[in-house]
């Protein structure tokens, strides 16, 4: 599973030569590696610097695991020494003794405080609790709408006024969920700079008097070098108490969260991954050591077939299979499984390697989102005789099919011709029977190859 | 550019902080005693990628300098100083632009990733334009995310632009087939449209996008006139990103850099022009409406790296 990096060092370790053991030469060339690689994930140079510093400490002197190259060796180290970094997984955020909980979010123009907040809403409002959401952007046009509009839609209750003073919108908010028991509560602030001495005033007062039990500092994945000085500035004029990291759903590779997380030290909480209002996720810093490392997130694909594939489903599948009755019936089932797990570009981008090669090839993908609905439409222009014995299917029928469905012969033998692969491959499959209960989570992917 | 006067006091104020953090670290590189070598190199490249101009364009100027040495033209680190400048403007003012305001109407197309500032700079340049006695005419193409439609209408009332709108999760597409119908029919100046912002990495979204330039396209032939990518300072490496695939799916003619009133320096602009060729056009500096001003690279570098 270590791509992009360990590839780049397999040739820096193949240079030197078989080495049974990590020395501080051949050590030295590996990290120069590590350190761009860290660059251009935007981890700032000053956290690279010192980082790369403890890993030669760590990693010289160390053996060569037999089972592992010299360069994955390295790779293993960082990782490993990156996870630790970026702390510990599914930091929960602890419920006040006297309700309400209030979770203050602030942070830059354009980070996704609003989004968030409703996000956290949702979150709250699923298990089982009552949230109170309060609106205290007054200055950006059409924020509280834009609150209230994303309340509306979670059944949240939302306080806010254009006309009244930020902190006076949140006295009021609290004031609120204390009479309706109401809890948490969720404040949202406006955007500011952390160099605008008057708006950090404001968000002070805030704390202040509110004295939320949980202040969130929302981070942007793309923000760059200049996180460090964002986080910092944040951390010592208002306080940190953990981070939430927006728009991991993009390429970006995320490396400012290992930024804030060095100068505040303050526990990533949340991980948005979506525009939509349930795209919030819990934190694993494994995955995001592997995505600064470019190394892709093979655990969140697992994690996301595992949710799409029910498990009856799947016993349901093993059960046609050893009958050897795998209908376009359940060909269809396993695609739709299959788009069920997001669109396809994002679901390929958290294989490792795939990443890379996806940049030339977006057209593509997006061609092969369009077969698998194609497919759908020609499997519903078929009749239930003809999905379950689909030998059936002569010149004539594949012309009507190809009509009813808006498709071309060309495209209808095309399924036909995937669903009779994937039947053979899984005749094939049917021997080594142990192997596939083991690998249920992901029963039998159809190729999307043609 | 006529329309954009008075801005140059504001402008450079916004430029300052950036200026500042990075001419303090500059001094001690390009101080005239120090010796030319590797340490101060590794500096040079520390500070260059401290301002997100990446790894491998401080590289390139690390050959560049190192060639310089070699042939003797550099001796003293204080030379180093011009020649980054020249590095600078040789990759920045290559590519320059202003906007293209010459048809009847000239539509503007504003995109970018979440977050970026596109509403903010569709009204600031709005108001700009109006100011400087065009009609002006906004479109309200961004029909996703919440509220999005009335952020435009509040900054339409308050800046006197008509915005034209559907209901919120209506087609976008038909938004802007509406807005250049209306702006040809009342024959405005400029049309700007704002557009949802979208990751680069969503094809689906992408593919909106497309369809948007298209309906545009076949409204108007030659419009839109300006595609415009909206992208702010803060951005790291993945900016380059951001401006490859939107460059590749639709055709950028130019980019906006906002919020250069914080400390980022916006660095990885210098890679957007220098290997996509897409100019920088806008630059915004802060919230208010007229913080916002046409690039000017001689500023910009001057703001980055002072001469003296």
């Amino acid at each position: 599973m270590f791509d992009a990096l360990s590839t780049r060092l397999q040739s820096v370790f193949d240079k030197l030569g078989g080495h049974g053991r990590l020395t501080e030469d051949n050590i030295q060339a590996a990290l120069r590696e590590v350190r761009v690689a860290l660059l251009e994930a935007d981890v700032n140079f000053k956290v690279v610097r010192s980082f790369i510093e403890r890993v030669k400490t760590k990693a010289v002197g160390q053996d060569v695991l037999t089972s592992l190259t010299p360069g994955h060796q390295v790779v293993k180290i960082v990782h490993d020494e990156l996870v630790g970094l970026l702390g510990g997984s599914g930091h929960r955020l602890a419920t006040a003794p006297h309700p309400p909980t209030v979770i203050m979010l602030m942070g830059l123009q354009g980070s996704g405080k609003t989004t968030t907040a409703a996000k956290l809403a949702r979150m709250y409002a699923k298990q089982g609790q009552h949230p109170l959401l309060a609106a205290a952007d007054i200055y950006r046009p059409a924020a509280i709408d834009q609150l209230k509009t994303l309340g509306a839609q979670l059944n949240v209750p939302v306080v806010g006024d254009a006309s009244m003073k930020p902190l006076e919108i949140c006295r009021k908010a609290r004031e609120e969920a204390a009479t309706r028991g109401l809890t948490p509560l969720i404040l949202d602030t406006a955007g500011r700079l952390h160099i605008d001495e008057a708006m950090l005033d404001e968000v002070k007062a805030i704390k202040a008097e509110i004295k939320p039990h949980h202040v969130l500092l929302v981070v942007d994945a793309m923000t760059g070098q200049d996180a460090v000085t964002v986080a910092e500035k944040f951390n010592t004029a208002v306080g940190i108490d953990a981070l939430v990291l927006t728009k991991m759903d993009g390429d970006a590779r995320g490396g400012a969260a290992l930024s804030v997380r060095e100068v505040t030290g303050r526990p990533i909480a949340f991980v948005g991954v979506g525009e939509k209002t349930d795209a919030l996720e819990p934190f694993h810093p494994d995955r995001l050591a592997s995505r600064i490392l470019g190394m892709g997130d093979v655990l969140s694909l697992v994690e996301k077939a595992q949710e799409a594939v029910d498990q009856k489903t799947a016993e349901e599948m093993v059960r046609k299979l050893r009958e050897n009755a795998f209908t376009l019936e359940d060909f269809r089932q396993q695609l739709k499984q299959v788009r069920q797990m997001g669109p396809l570009d994002q679901v390929l981008g958290m294989i490792p390697g795939l990443g890379k090669m996806m940049k030339g090839g977006a057209a593509e993908l997006a061609g092969e989102q369009k077969d698998l609905d194609r497919f759908d439409a020609i499997i519903n222009s078929m009749t239930p005789a003809e999905r379950t014995h689909p030998e059936v299917i002569n010149g004539s029928r594949r012309q009507r099919i190809a009509r009813g469905s808006g498709t071309s012969v060309s495209d209808v033998n095309r399924l036909l011709k995937q669903h009779a692969q994937l039947k053979k491959m899984m005749k094939q499959l049917k021997g080594m029977e142990g192997k596939l209960g083991r690998m249920k989570g992901l029963p039998g992917f159809p190729s999307l190859r043609g | 550019m006529s329309f954009f006067s008075g801005l140059k006091q504001r402008l450079t104020d916004g430029l300052r902080r950036s200026q500042e953090l990075l001419s303090a670290e500059l001094k001690t590189v390009f101080e005239p005693d120090r010796p030319i070598d590797d340490a101060l190199f590794e500096e040079l490249e520390e500070i260059l990628i401290a301002a997100d101009i990446g790894a491998a364009l401080a590289a390139d100027f690390k050959h560049r300098a190192k060639e310089e040495q070699m042939f003797g033209t550099v001796t003293r680190a204080d030379q180093l100083r011009p020649l980054f400048r020249r590095f600078l403007v040789d990759t920045l003012a290559a590519t320059t632009g202003t906007l293209d305001l010459a048809h009847q109407p000239s539509v503007l197309l504003m995109l970018g990733v979440n977050g970026a500032g596109k509403t903010t700079t569709c009204a600031k340049l709005a108001a700009q334009l109006k100011d400087d006695g065009k009609s002006v005419l906004l479109a309200a193409a961004d029909t996703f995310r919440a509220a999005a439609i009335e952020q435009l209408q509040t900054w339409g009332a308050r800046i006197g632009v008509d915005v034209i709108h559907q209901a919120a999760g209506s087609d976008p597409a038909a938004v802007v087939f509406d807005a250049v119908k209306a702006a040809t029919a009342r024959r405005v100046d400029v049309l700007i449209i704002d557009t949802a912002g979208r990751l680069h990495t969503k094809s689906n979204l992408m593919d909106e996008l497309v369809k948007l330039k298209r309906v545009a396209e076949r409204q108007l032939p030659g419009a839109p006139h300006e595609s415009l990518m909206v992208l702010d300072a803060p951005t790291g490496q993945n900016g380059f990103a951001q401006a490859a695939m939107f460059h590749q799916a639709i055709g950028l003619s130019g980019l906006c850099l906002t919020k250069l009133d914080g400390t980022a320096k916006g660095g990885i602009v210098v890679r957007i022009v220098r290997e996509l060729g897409v100019p920088i056009k806008l630059i915004g500096v802060g919230e208010k409406v007229d913080d916002l001003g046409p690039f000017d690279p001689a500023r910009f570098i001057d703001a980055l790296v002072p001469e003296a």
